[in-house]
């Protein structure tokens, strides 16, 4: 097998031991913890209040704005990590694309700044 | 016969390998439930003026263990409003990548679980899917608390990943490989990484106290508002397993990356002598940042979340994105020396830190010049 596969199989038997771990953890609260569930001590804690309606609903917008300038932000990294690798053999060409590549989400960002989207009132 | 490390044949040598690192990391992360626990109540009482924990054992030292004891027994309330499967998932979901963090992260000279080329990109992804447990853990409580800790939560790491992203590409930039191994090697001796890049140190030290949820970053578990944000459906061993394993394992991971990009990971006096050695520089240099982010939590007060937001993406992203293109910059300037990219990472630090008051009373003359504009006229007439 080649030596880049089997560090995988390395990756995939920690992945392996982990849900184990967490499986027998839970497997030996369980044999040992009391269970005498009544209908109060299964209601949704909310402070004492009589809990009204489900959580899931409606929530801010702020969020997607976020999230969508994430996806732009990230995808930039995973384009970054190669170059950088690699920079000192691309060379000027290299560092002068990035510059630019750079720059375009430079003004993508001031203008989600400039559009008061960067603010959470 | 070829001979591997420690004089192991290596075909025995490739499992045993595997079997080490499993369980150091487990160790590690064991620990880092009952250990940092302790530590943590501990450095806050001596920062407090108080005593902390010292009934149980010698100093308290066995408060953890009778606290895990106790959580392992309590009963498992599942409110009957929860989503079940995702309700349960969510722990393993938050514990599996933070243990296999541990895969790449090198302990010592050959003890490491696996050498992986692209070691930084790996860990950042593992560092990504934190986010994802967390989310479903709030929403899958179906209570409001956990909602809107989940969702805090979610802003706060996808924004604070990008800088913390960036400062790992100026590593690579300067290092050359992505392989945690050949980032350990590149420092030997005293020049290690922080002398020559201190600003992306700064930078990713920053958004990893974001990321881990510690003070003054811990938002989606601010318990004067929130109750326990995103855990509070949860109890008993399930609480364990999301909170003391996962979030103090996290912390030691992020506090593991640090000590092996910018503080020479294992190295240390006496590591070529006897390698084993380089496990208890390792975890000494790891246990020390852990402090340090104690130490944070027991000084500076907790952010409002617009402060955090615009901290992150007005401050910390613009700012990165020039150490980076400075760092590749002068690094094809300058083919043979590192010391124009010191010198220019060290005024960055200074820029950045001397700026930090300059715009925080910039920020506050605007935020107050837009509540006079909306104040009522009485209002604006007394103050």
């Amino acid at each position: 097998m080649p030596d880049y596969s089997l560090s995988y199989v390395y990756v995939f038997a920690f992945f392996v031991v982990g849900a184990i771990f967490v499986t027998l953890l839970l497997t030996l609260s369980r044999l040992v913890a009391p269970r005498k569930a009544t209908k109060e001590k299964l209601r949704t804690y909310e402070s004492g209040e009589e809990p009204t309606g489900q959580a899931w609903g409606r929530y801010p917008t702020h969020f997607y704005v976020f999230a969508l300038l994430f996806v732009v932000f990230d995808v930039e990294v995973i384009f970054l990590f190669p170059w950088a690798v690699l920079f000192r053999s691309l060379g000027v060409a290299g560092l002068v694309e990035v510059i630019v590549f750079i720059g375009i989400l430079v003004v993508g960002l001031y203008y989600a700044w400039k559009k008061d989207a960067l603010n959470w009132y | 016969m070829p001979v591997g490390p420690f004089g192991i044949d290596p075909l025995i040598w490739a499992p045993l390998r595997l079997v080490i690192a499993v369980g150091l990391a487990l160790f590690l992360v064991l620990n880092g439930a009952l250990l940092q626990i302790y530590l943590e109540r501990k450095i806050q009482a001596i920062i407090q003026d108080r005593l902390g924990p010292y009934h149980v054992g010698p100093f308290g030292l066995l408060q953890t263990f009778a606290d895990a004891l106790k959580l392992i027994s309590k009963e498992d309330v599942r409110a009957a409003a929860t989503d079940g499967w995702f309700f349960v998932a969510a722990p393993a979901l938050v514990f599996c990548p933070m243990l296999a963090s541990w895969a790449v992260l090198p302990f010592a000279k050959d003890i490491v679980g696996t050498n992986l080329n692209i070691g930084l990109l790996y860990l950042t992804t593992l560092g990504s899917m934190t986010v994802l447990g967390i989310v479903i853990a709030g929403w899958a409580s179906n209570n409001k608390y956990a909602l809107v800790g989940g969702l805090r939560s979610a802003g706060q790491l996808i924004s604070y990943e990008i800088p913390q992203i960036l400062a790992l590409v100026s590593v690579a930039l300067v290092v050359g490989s992505l392989s945690m191994i050949d980032i350990t090697r590149s420092q030997t001796g005293p020049f290690v990484n922080v002398l020559i890049l201190p600003f992306s140190f700064l930078i990713y030290f920053i958004a990893a106290l974001a990321e881990t949820n510690r003070t003054p970053f811990d938002l989606p578990e601010a318990e004067s508002e929130l109750v326990a944000g995103w855990l509070t459906e949860y109890s008993g061993m399930r609480w364990g397993t999301m909170l003391a394993l996962s979030e103090y394992g996290n912390v030691t991971v992020v506090c593991a990356i640090v000590t092996t990009l910018w503080f020479g990971g294992w190295q240390g006096p006496g590591v070529d002598a006897i390698p084993l050695l380089g496990v208890l520089w390792f975890t000494l240099k790891v246990y020390a940042f852990i402090v340090v982010m104690m130490w944070i939590r027991a000084t500076l007060p907790r952010l409002r979340i617009d402060q955090l937001m615009s901290f992150c993406w007005k401050g910390l992203i613009p700012m990165a994105l020039v150490n980076i293109v400075a760092v590749a910059t002068l690094a094809l300037a300058f083919p043979n020396t590192l010391v124009p990219i010191a010198i220019a990472n060290w005024l960055l630090v200074v820029v950045f830190v001397a700026g930090i008051p300059f715009f925080q009373r910039r920020r506050l003359a605007t935020l107050r010049a837009r509540a006079r504009a909306s104040a009522t006229p009485a209002v604006r007439a007394a103050s």
